[in-house]
């Protein structure tokens, strides 16, 4: 159990069944009164932001999350199933959990899978990946419309804007922080 | 830059020692680690293992024997420690100015704030005169505004100061709407006459027995300084600190040895006022900045 002495800004904690991270802490003392912990917290699960303010003698059971590589299996539906190359356990993520993840899973892919129990709650992708373009339109010669860049279909069915000499079917890196066209995988 | 800030410390602190022996203080030295503090309910010594004597958590105990053997204006720059305080505003380590006068009340005091910041404010930001707060600057050549506690809860708060006392959340509404409030004034502000439960060592106001003559300073919200009327009857302190062991008790807090030789030697202190000032808040408040790890030299997470 952790007490109001332990409260920092990256402590996670459960309250009322959920993971929550400290987003932001002070401690809060008035002349001659008692001690305030004023804390704000994020929902590790729905990202939902919490204030609350804490007296001492009170406690709190630490969350305990683990982090696990585990590699993209099969997408179904709004269901996409992570497995365990070690253990070959198995767990499933909602689509709205992996938020922006979404767009750069790729079969086999090795990521960071976030358990809070047996319960899947986030993931961290590599910074890089390599995605091939699956549709984008062909670059004419001498356009000069001052176009720098055109959409392009990568294979996950994502979207981005590329440079306008990129070519369907090649693959390029993308960077996943920003969801941005990085560079042109050379062949 | 934190070089910046340790200049202004040092620039700050000499200039409350000018001010003070202007006007005829003598400096003192008092112990720091001592078999006891006054025990309060709130605030927890450091223990200095394998005796049981604590670090100060104010000179207080020692001034005012001070006071008793005669002294009759004292002052003292010294570190202070109270476990467990950490936070934007907070070090469990500290500096605090203590400063006494016999045969003087809290309304001396809050005159001696009024010039002590005009006279910091003169010597260390003669460029604006005026401390920062949050962005915000105070000017203490402006008016000083002196308000009851209970009409700041009753204006600012739109609620009763002793009703909150005992539904518990005096402290919430204290920090998170009275101080807010306090930040919205252009000069610093006194808050007085604190319920007697909020003043453990403060002597009762004799018009009314339900207050004490405590003041607490606050520039831009910030609270800086906690003086007051002092308590000069023994048999009433020995009273109040078995009440604060009481309290502590109940909440699962150490009961604390009581100072003997400081409640023998009570009897003889004439009338006297006694004030503590956070130096490092001062600092913070001339610098403009709003984090106490800015303004000291090293916070106990860069040992």
């Amino acid at each position: 159990m952790y007490t109001v002495a332990d409260l920092k800004k990256g402590l996670k904690i459960i309250l009322d069944g959920d993971p929550y991270l400290v987003v932001a802490f002070d401690f809060v003392k008035p002349g001659k009164g008692q001690a305030l912990y004023r804390t704000k917290m994020r929902n590790m699960i729905n990202g939902s932001l919490l204030d609350r303010t804490y007296r001492s003698g009170e406690s709190f059971e630490p969350a305990s999350l683990e982090e696990r590589s585990m590699e993209f299996l099969y997408k179904e539906g709004d269901h996409y199933t992570f497995m365990d190359q070690q253990t070959y356990e198995q767990v499933v993520m909602e689509e709205e959990t992996l938020g922006d993840a979404k767009n750069y899973l790729l079969e086999n892919l090795k990521a960071e899978v976030m358990l809070f129990g047996e319960k899947a709650i986030g993931i961290s992708l590599p910074n890089f990946v390599n995605l091939r373009v699956t549709a984008t339109e062909q670059w004419a010669k001498g356009d000069t419309s001052g176009n720098d860049s055109k959409p392009a279909t990568v294979e996950t069915g994502y979207v981005l804007r590329v440079p306008p000499f990129i070519e369907e079917g090649e693959l390029i890196v993308i960077d996943t922080r920003t969801g941005e066209y990085s560079t042109r995988v050379k062949g | 830059m934190k070089s910046d800030a340790l200049w202004l410390r040092a620039q700050v602190i000499t200039a409350v020692r000018d001010f003070f022996r202007e006007r005829g203080f003598l400096e003192v030295e008092t112990p720091l680690l001592i078999p006891a503090n006054a025990p309060e309910e709130h605030i927890n010594p450091v223990f200095s293992l394998p005796s049981s004597w604590q670090l100060q958590t104010s000179p207080e105990i020692c001034m005012k024997r001070l006071l008793c053997a005669g002294h009759e204006k004292i002052f003292q720059i010294s570190h202070c420690w109270r476990s467990d305080e950490r936070g934007s505003r907070h070090l469990s380590e500290f500096t605090m100015l203590e400063w006494y006068r016999a045969n003087r009340d809290y309304q001396t005091l809050m005159t001696d704030c009024e010039e002590l910041l005009q006279y910091v404010a003169t010597v260390c930001i003669p460029a604006t005169l005026c401390f920062t707060h949050n962005s915000a600057r105070f000017n203490p050549f402006d008016t000083w505004q002196r308000i009851s506690v209970q009409e700041a809860f009753t204006r600012f708060g739109n609620c009763d100061v002793w009703e909150c006392l005992s539904k518990g959340c005096y402290e919430e509404i204290l920090t998170s709407v009275i101080e807010p409030a306090l930040a919205d004034f252009a000069a610093p502000v006194i808050l007085l006459d604190y319920p007697v439960e909020l003043a453990a060592l403060a002597r009762v106001k004799p018009e009314n027995k339900c207050l004490a003559e405590r003041f607490e300073l606050y520039v831009g919200g910030l609270e800086l300084a906690n003086g007051f009327s002092e308590l000069n009857n023994p048999l009433e302190q020995r009273r109040r600190f078995a009440e604060a062991n009481i309290v502590r008790c109940r909440a699962g807090q150490s009961v604390l040895p009581l100072p003997g030789p400081f409640l023998d030697a009570l009897g003889s202190m004439p009338e006297s006022a006694g004030i503590a000032l956070g130096i490092d808040r001062l600092v913070m408040l001339t610098a403009g900045v709003a984090s106490i790890d800015d303004v000291v030299a090293f916070t106990p997470e860069d040992l």
